[in-house]
């Protein structure tokens, strides 16, 4: 600072000056000793001092202010915002989600119960779980992004965020949730492994994704899972030990020696997820 | 309370208006043409949309919100074209948009659901609890800030809408029948809010009810069958209409002379 300062700091007489508003000082000595205390701790206290010893009236007149609000603030400063769920919570799951959830859970477990009282074969040469694990998370994603089931669907669709990006966030929350039940669940019955159902229910999900572009993703979502049921499942169910002779049993869709289907499928919607990304903004 | 100030708030304006459209068309359903050649630019100010019921007020509201695509003509907001598969994540970030039957999440409580839509409308982190705060505070829903949506009364869920609406901020702010629900106290706190927003935000209300329009709006759009049938200021509308004209009120015969003129058709309702 230049005028009346000594080095780098204002001077003691300009604060003492400043403390007792003197209106002598000149408009841009103010404005510049203001801009340097705003910045300066030590001068900051130095002008504390001096509003104690120089200004006394002003010392009291600020303690009543202060003594006035005390209790106020005292009250005030204690209140803690009552929170009912963390909030990154909600940036990965909306409520609706998960009942939603809590039923695909159910629904596991049923399977997995299935699996371990009925002969692995009975279904078409698949159990029970292994037939219905590759849609279980379409039960999922069919909510994560839908107009008739999410009540605040019309506020998220204005939102910045809402598209791609957090479609895939919800995508996420609902495999994280499903795959790990399946996981466990077909380790503890040791009725199915993983080779059989993980890649089908990606490819499931991104093709949902993929679809939902179009149709929207509740559509597209229950289409495939219903599609399944009727084209796959319900014929080798219906049709029962026969089924194994059925083209498209899933006992032996879901073969290993498949697996490069559903692996082309899988990067097939992830393909057209990403090259319609903008889409999603808008569903 | 100091606000977080983006680049965005500080830029000049590169834009004649905050919202413009040129022969503007929005479709309902697969047939139904609810907004069908419209002309409008509106700048900042409070802008009271008015019409009879079926004009298509609220799908003009959805268009401008970004959550319908229109189906043809131009739209700009905040000097950006809107229609084309852009990204509108930018120009989202600046829109405050209550819908008319806004749905929620009922176990939040108001902070939190408040705070949510921060979160979706991408308010820095830093600056979420306070602009919350602040949104809460001005909707007059402070003391219950930390109560469950579903315990409250019908007007204070309209209030936290309002809430969430203004808690970025919005350069262009859209509400659709805000003062639906509300008893006629927070009625007139909320024709204040309305003046207060309208000096530096271009606020849209949508609402039939005409003397909102005249106690809290600087200007008023006129608008029936999907188009324009008139804009002007409140004073203009009154001097519209004649002793001769239906209504109570100057401006209820200003509206029912404006409408009976643009020859639209319908029953007696």
């Amino acid at each position: 600072m230049r005028g009346g300062t000594n080095g780098e700091h204002a001077s003691r007489r300009l604060i003492d000056d400043y403390a007792r508003g003197d209106a002598a000082m000149a408009a841009d000595t103010v404005w510049a000793l203001e801009a340097h205390l705003e910045a300066c701790a030590p001068c900051r206290s130095l002008l504390a001092a001096s509003v104690a010893t120089g200004a006394p009236e002003v010392a009291a007149l600020v303690d009543t202010v202060r003594a006035g609000l005390e209790p106020q603030l005292d009250a005030a400063a204690g209140v803690r915002p009552r929170r009912y769920r963390p909030r990154w919570v909600s940036a990965w799951l909306t409520p609706v989600l998960a009942p939603w959830l809590a039923m695909t859970a159910a629904v596991t477990l049923l399977a997995l119960l299935l699996d371990a009282v009925a002969s692995p074969t009975s279904v078409g040469g698949a159990s029970p779980a292994s037939s219905i694990a590759p849609v279980l998370p379409l039960c999922g994603v069919a909510l994560s992004w839908s107009r008739a089931l999410d009540p605040a669907y019309e506020l998220t669709a204005s939102t910045a965020r809402a598209g791609l990006p957090l479609l895939l966030r919800r995508t996420t929350a609902v495999l994280l949730v499903v795959l790990p039940g399946l996981l466990v669940g077909g380790w503890l019955t040791g009725t199915m492994s993983a080779a059989q159902w993980l890649l089908p229910s990606l490819a499931f999900t991104s093709t949902a994704l993929a679809l939902g572009s179009v149709v929207g993703v509740t559509r597209a979502a229950t289409g495939l899972a219903a599609a399944w049921g009727a084209v796959v499942v319900a014929p080798a169910w219906i049709t029962g030990h026969l089924s194994g002779h059925l083209p498209l049993a899933p006992g032996l869709l879901l073969q290993p020696d498949r697996l490069p289907v559903w692996g082309l499928l899988l990067a097939l919607g992830t393909g057209a997820v990403i090259a319609r990304r903008n889409v999603y903004s808008t569903l | 309370m100091t606000s977080v100030t983006s680049v965005a708030d500080t830029a000049p304006k590169t834009y004649a208006w905050e919202i413009r459209a040129e022969d503007l068309r929005v479709r309902v359903g697969r047939k139904k043409m609810a907004v069908d050649g419209l002309d409008l630019s509106l700048g900042i100010g409070t802008h009271g949309l008015l019409g009879p019921n079926g004009a298509g007020k609220t799908t003009l509201i959805r268009a401008l919100a970004t959550v319908l695509r229109p189906a043809g003509g131009e739209l700009e907001l905040l000097g950006t074209a809107v229609g084309g598969l852009g990204d509108h994540r930018a120009l989202r970030r600046r829109i405050g948009y209550l819908p008319q039957e806004f749905g929620y999440y009922k176990r939040f409580t108001v902070r939190e659901f408040v705070e949510y839509m921060a979160w979706l409308k991408e308010v820095p982190k830093a600056a979420v609890p306070a602009a919350v705060q602040r949104a809460v505070e001005r909707v007059g829903l402070a003391d219950r800030a930390d109560h469950r949506m579903k315990t409250l009364s019908g007007g204070m869920v309209r209030r936290a809408g309002i809430a969430q609406a203004i808690v970025n901020d919005p350069a262009v702010l859209l509400l659709d029948e805000p003062t639906a629900g509300l008893d006629p106290a927070q009625r007139l706190r909320f024709r204040e809010l309305l003046q207060e927003l309208g000096r530096d935000t271009c606020v849209v209300v949508s609402t039939h009810l005409v003397e909102d329009v005249a106690a809290a709006c600087s200007d008023v759009v006129l608008f029936a069958d999907g188009r324009l049938v008139f804009q002007g200021t409140p004073d203009d509308l009154a001097a519209a209409g004649g002793p001769e004209h239906p209504g109570d009120s100057p401006l209820e015969r200003g509206y029912s002379a404006l409408l009976r003129n643009s020859g639209r058709p319908g029953g007696t309702w």
